[in-house]
């Protein structure tokens, strides 16, 4: 490749993303301590601004560049606008949040920008060297988000404990990857793909690579057994910093098993599948059953977080288009609500109140008839109601299992949903049948209003017209 | 190419084995000290490897500069690495365990029978005047320019997190804004004060009585 071929405008999103995050990162040096809405609202004008990059540059064929390692499709298109949405939306939420408890600090919001940008790098690599790059990023910013509130003891464990687990994942993730590498002989995802359909590399080591590399991912992903920091980063970190690892690195944590599995090693789909029925098994028995021992709410929507990851890794391990479309669809449905669901706790809690315990809900449709009502669509949703967008996602994965043969794995996902409906009904029926403890709701800025009320309308919406976004997520794998 | 293979065990044993005695060393010093070792064995296996440039970044990147401002920061913080280390002993059966276990099981798999010489043969030698940093420069700012500005951008994310976890405000803190001092003016620090001049009650008096 000679310089004057190098063209960067598929990756113009992301240059547009670091040139922003690095002018904010200058500004907000200059901004005194109460002035950390201005960073704010940059934060948020940036994210405008790369989508209207990412939709000036959709189009549903592939474009490869960057020697190939680079990949712009119809799913990072797709994956790009939602990881954008939600991490605005996200944002939004989380303003009150910080600002009382003193954390709205610059580098929230610009560590949030870099964990985007390692995402959107994420989502659109094809090279093994990326995938790796882009997840680093992505991690590391998040690290640090979580550390964000300094003097909290308990935020400062949750770090710790997400830094050395995540360098751990990250650790045998790489390790597969070299091992992949030394068997193919290439770091671009259709070499590979290619090397492993023509059978020329011995089985035993590509499935010693296979096994490191889906080790790596489901802990990345947080499935059970590789589940034990999750609870706790989501419920020791600051809502507003748990808002946002919640919902859209899950987006791109998925693109990175699409690519890895669904793409490079398809052609040994049965080897890999069995481990992923494993991982999924335990991590709906996980997710629905220890969820029912929980006080706090935070760390119920925790293990609800283990059992949604569940159901995502049952649309992926059915290995046909129409799976993965329903990998796509549930990740893009949980990313909506777990923002939610997240998003009403810190919208719930005031200077002094975390409002993250089961108990804190008590009473809320005394307190706000409203607030009430949404709690009620994101928990519906959840538990997989019928009619409600929880419902078709789960309808739509368990439809390609079906399809693949695996009835049995589908009846139990359904038990297991049906077991973890009693605990998303229950935080419903202390709200709307138990005496409130608080008086009274701590008032909100606009926006915060804005999006969660958007957001659970939203919801409600596509959970009675569900098929545009079914057909959006079809049409990106069909179309590639 | 015997000598090269008893060269190669040389290094990578001595690698493994400072990289061990860097974890279970008490003294935080001696620590760093066995990671500076096993640096410099691995970049002595990467030279056997014909990767002289690498070898020599990592020793003058890692060995040269991050290993020695990391030395003054643990000597400097003075850290008591004791109360890190309770539980070591409780936790190291089940820790040696499945390490045990999966070092047998990876041996298992990674023996010469997959990956010997036979199956992927060594690659042929290349000439004396091969010069591995001309392709290494040929390639890193054309082929790999994306994945290089990401790694930059890795590498700033580390510098903000790092500043964000560790400056702090302390209110009430003295310290010398030089540029205050510098800009200081005369009228600043003296007040002129105009005053009748006085005479000492009694002195003349008492120079006459002397």
């Amino acid at each position: 490749m000679t310089l004057d071929a190098l063209n960067l405008m598929p990756v113009l999103p992301e240059i547009i993303l670091l040139t922003l995050a690095c002018a904010i990162l200058l500004i907000d040096v200059f901004m005194r301590e109460g002035q950390r809405d201005v960073t704010y609202g940059l934060t948020q004008l940036a994210l405008v601004v790369t989508s209207v990059a990412v939709l000036s540059g959709m189009g549903m064929d592939q474009r490869l560049s960057f020697e190939g390692s680079v990949i712009n499709d119809g799913l990072s298109d797709v994956m790009k606008l939602f990881i954008l949405l939600i991490t605005a939306m996200a944002f939004a939420l989380s303003r009150d949040y910080m600002k009382e408890r003193g954390i709205q600090k610059g580098e929230y919001y610009l560590l949030g920008l870099f964990g985007v940008l390692g995402m959107m790098v994420m989502v659109s690599s094809y090279s093994l060297l990326l995938i790796y790059l882009g997840l680093e990023l992505m991690s590391l910013a998040m690290y640090a988000m979580v550390a964000v509130h300094r003097d909290d003891i308990r935020a400062s464990e949750a770090a710790m404990k997400y830094f050395v687990l995540g360098a751990l994942a990250s650790g045998l993730l790489l390790y597969g990857m070299s091992m992949l590498y030394g068997v193919t002989g290439s770091l671009d995802i259709p070499a590979i793909r290619q090397a492993v359909m023509a059978g020329t590399a011995s089985d035993t080591a590509l499935l010693f690579a296979a096994v490191f590399i889906v080790a790596g991912l489901v802990f990345k992903v947080g499935a059970a057994p590789f589940h034990m920091w999750l609870p706790d980063v989501y419920d020791g970190a600051p809502t507003g910093v748990t808002l946002y690892l919640s919902a859209a690195p899950k987006i791109a944590a998925l693109a990175i098993i699409l690519r890895l599995l669904g793409d490079a090693m398809i052609g040994m789909l049965p080897d890999w599948q069995t481990l992923l029925i494993v991982f999924a098994v335990a991590s709906l028995f996980v997710g629905n059953v220890v969820a029912i021992a929980q006080t706090s709410f935070k760390r119920m929507l925790a293990y609800s977080t283990i059992s949604h990851v569940g159901f995502i890794l049952l649309g992926v391990l059915a290995g046909t288009k129409a799976g993965f479309a329903s990998a796509l669809f549930y990740t893009i449905t949980y990313a909506l609500m777990t923002v939610g669901g997240f998003g009403l706790i810190a919208y719930l809690a005031s200077k002094g109140l975390e409002a993250d315990k089961l108990d804190d809900l008590k009473g809320l449709n005394d307190r706000s008839p409203w607030m009430a009502f949404i709690l009620l669509i994101l928990m519906f949703s959840m538990a997989g109601i019928p009619f409600t967008l929880g419902f078709w996602a789960k309808l739509a994965v368990l439809q390609a299992v079906v399809e693949i043969d695996m009835v049995w794995l589908a009846v139990y996902a359904v038990v297991m949903s049906v077991i973890g409906a009693f605990y998303y009904l229950r935080a419903l029926k202390m709200a709307y049948f138990d005496k409130p403890i608080v008086k009274g709701l701590q008032p909100r800025s606009w926006d915060a209003r804005m999006v969660l009320n958007v957001n659970g309308l939203a919801i409600l919406a596509l959970g009675l017209y569900p098929t545009s976004l079914i057909a959006l997520c079809a049409t990106v794998f069909n179309a590639g | 190419m015997s000598f090269i293979k008893l060269l190669f065990f040389i290094f990578s044993s001595i690698a493994v084995l400072s990289a061990f005695r860097m974890v279970t060393t008490r003294n935080s010093v001696h620590a760093a000290l066995y990671l500076v070792l096993t640096f410099f064995s691995t970049a002595l296996v990467w030279l056997l490897l014909e990767a002289e440039f690498l070898g020599i970044v990592l020793l003058l990147v890692y060995v040269g500069a991050v290993m020695v401002l990391f030395l003054f920061v643990v000597m400097m913080l003075d850290v008591n690495a004791a109360p890190l280390r309770e539980g070591f002993i409780r936790f190291l059966p089940v820790g040696a365990t499945v390490a045990a276990v999966m070092i047998i099981e990876m041996s298992l798999v990674l023996g010469p029978k997959l990956f010997g010489l036979d199956v992927y043969p060594a690659p042929a030698a290349k000439a004396a005047d091969y010069s591995n940093t001309a392709e290494l420069g040929g390639v890193l700012y054309t082929v790999y320019v994306y994945p290089f500005e990401i790694a930059a951008v890795i590498l700033l994310v580390a510098m903000v997190a790092a500043i964000m976890l560790t400056l702090r405000r302390r209110p009430g803190v003295k310290y010398q804004d030089a540029a205050a001092q510098a800009r200081v003016r005369r009228e600043d620090c003296i007040r002129m004060v105009s005053m009748p001049s006085e005479k000492r009650a009694g002195a003349t008096n008492e120079g006459e009585g002397a």
